[in-house]
């Protein structure tokens, strides 16, 4: 049924925020730590165990795959309700910083990349 | 008659954002095709467009939600809000394949911390270029510079004043939606085109939004490598940036 996979879906969620709030709590920061990448991990993980003993039937699957689809809409909405007017009245330091940050970040990336290939090789 | 209606699109608030949200993708697929001749993506524009109406709805209300402070597109901030996005964004995890998490998990992991501190330093760099002095100040920026989460929860660990821990919110939103708009772009020069790619990407970014946004624009299959590094970055520096790299200001300073 789809309500199985929704019900996955958000079974996953609420486990990995928790382990992530524990984790912040544990090591005594204030803020979820990984917790949605540890949600992530958790569906991966089931969704390959599947194939032994438990089964995700195409209709419980389409229930994900909803959520799934409704990403992009979902980044839309969240572009919109962005405080840009704050950002931009943040002034020329704000402005400086965060152009700065992210074409070194960008930078970065190819190089990064390189240094891992060449110590895999 | 308008009040009525009025007060249908605020009873019926995610619903509405629903319909707002299908209008914007439909205008903005049809600007991709007609005005650019699909040489931009229609999610891109989609999204420079709701970045926008935020910045629009942000003059006409004066709150700090974009369009979501408009009464008639609350439900705009609920679907674009954390909850919503994290819970598509697991949903995107569903078919990665685990070979390809394994192979890159320890370079996502080494992103991660190289993104923070990558980040820090330039935000306090620029912070003492433009005249700040003490550690705890140019500590908040830099941290601000990581994600608008690390920049607050930073300055306050550190009792940074309301006007810093401001600015550190700011420089963490300029960060977040330049990754947004820009990403699509860049991508072929840098080769965001693999899953490897995309988790040094998430990794050195960090900012949710940001890598969210931009990976949805450029190919949404990379969006669970790229999103996977970036939840944990604001963890690390939430962890890192009012410790070890506040001690580090502390001594140059």
């Amino acid at each position: 049924m789809v309500i199985y996979g929704v019900a996955l879906l958000s079974f996953c969620m609420i486990a990995g925020v928790f382990f992530g709030e524990l984790i912040g709590y544990l090591i005594g920061v204030d803020a979820n730590v990984g917790g949605i990448g540890i949600a992530m991990l958790l569906l991966i993980f089931i969704a390959n165990k599947n194939s032994k003993n438990l089964k995700i039937d195409n209709i419980t699957k389409s229930g994900i795959n909803f959520w799934n689809a409704m990403y992009i809409p979902i980044v839309v909405a969240m572009a919109a309700k962005q405080n840009v007017l704050a950002a931009i009245s943040g002034g020329w330091m704000a402005i400086t910083a965060g152009v700065l940050v992210v074409i070194l970040s960008f930078l970065a990336i190819p190089f990064l990349y390189k240094f891992v290939k060449t110590k895999e090789s | 008659m308008i009040e009525i209606l009025v007060n249908t699109l605020i009873d019926n608030s995610i619903i509405t954002a629903f319909l707002f949200v299908g209008v914007v993708t439909y205008l903005s697929y049809w600007i991709s095709k007609n005005l650019t001749a699909g040489i931009i993506h229609g999610s891109a524009i989609a999204i420079t467009l709701g970045l926008i109406l935020a910045y629009a709805g942000g003059l006409y209300e004066g709150g700090t939600r974009g369009l979501a402070d408009i009464p008639i597109f609350a439900g705009v901030g609920i679907l674009g809000g954390a909850m919503f996005r994290d819970f598509a964004i697991v949903a995107t995890a569903f078919g990665v394949d685990l070979k390809n998490l394994k192979e890159a998990g320890m370079i996502g992991a080494l992103s991660i911390v190289l993104g923070v501190i990558l980040s820090f330093f330039i935000g306090a760099v620029v912070a003492v270029l433009f005249g700040y002095t003490d550690p705890v100040s140019i500590t908040t920026i830099g941290a601000g510079a990581a994600t608008y989460i690390v920049g607050p929860v930073t300055g306050t660990a550190l009792s940074a004043s309301a006007d810093v821990i401001a600015l550190s919110i700011a420089v963490g939103l300029i960060k977040s939606i330049l990754v947004m708009i820009i990403t699509p772009f860049v991508a072929p020069f840098i080769k965001l085109n693999n899953p490897h790619t995309a988790m040094i990407f998430g990794g050195l970014m960090g900012t949710t939004s940001g890598v969210a946004g931009g990976l949805a624009a450029t190919d949404p299959k990379l969006v669970p490598y790229g999103a996977m590094t970036a939840t944990f970055y604001t963890g690390a520096g939430c962890l890192m940036a009012p410790s070890v790299l506040y001690l580090i200001i502390n001594l140059m300073f």
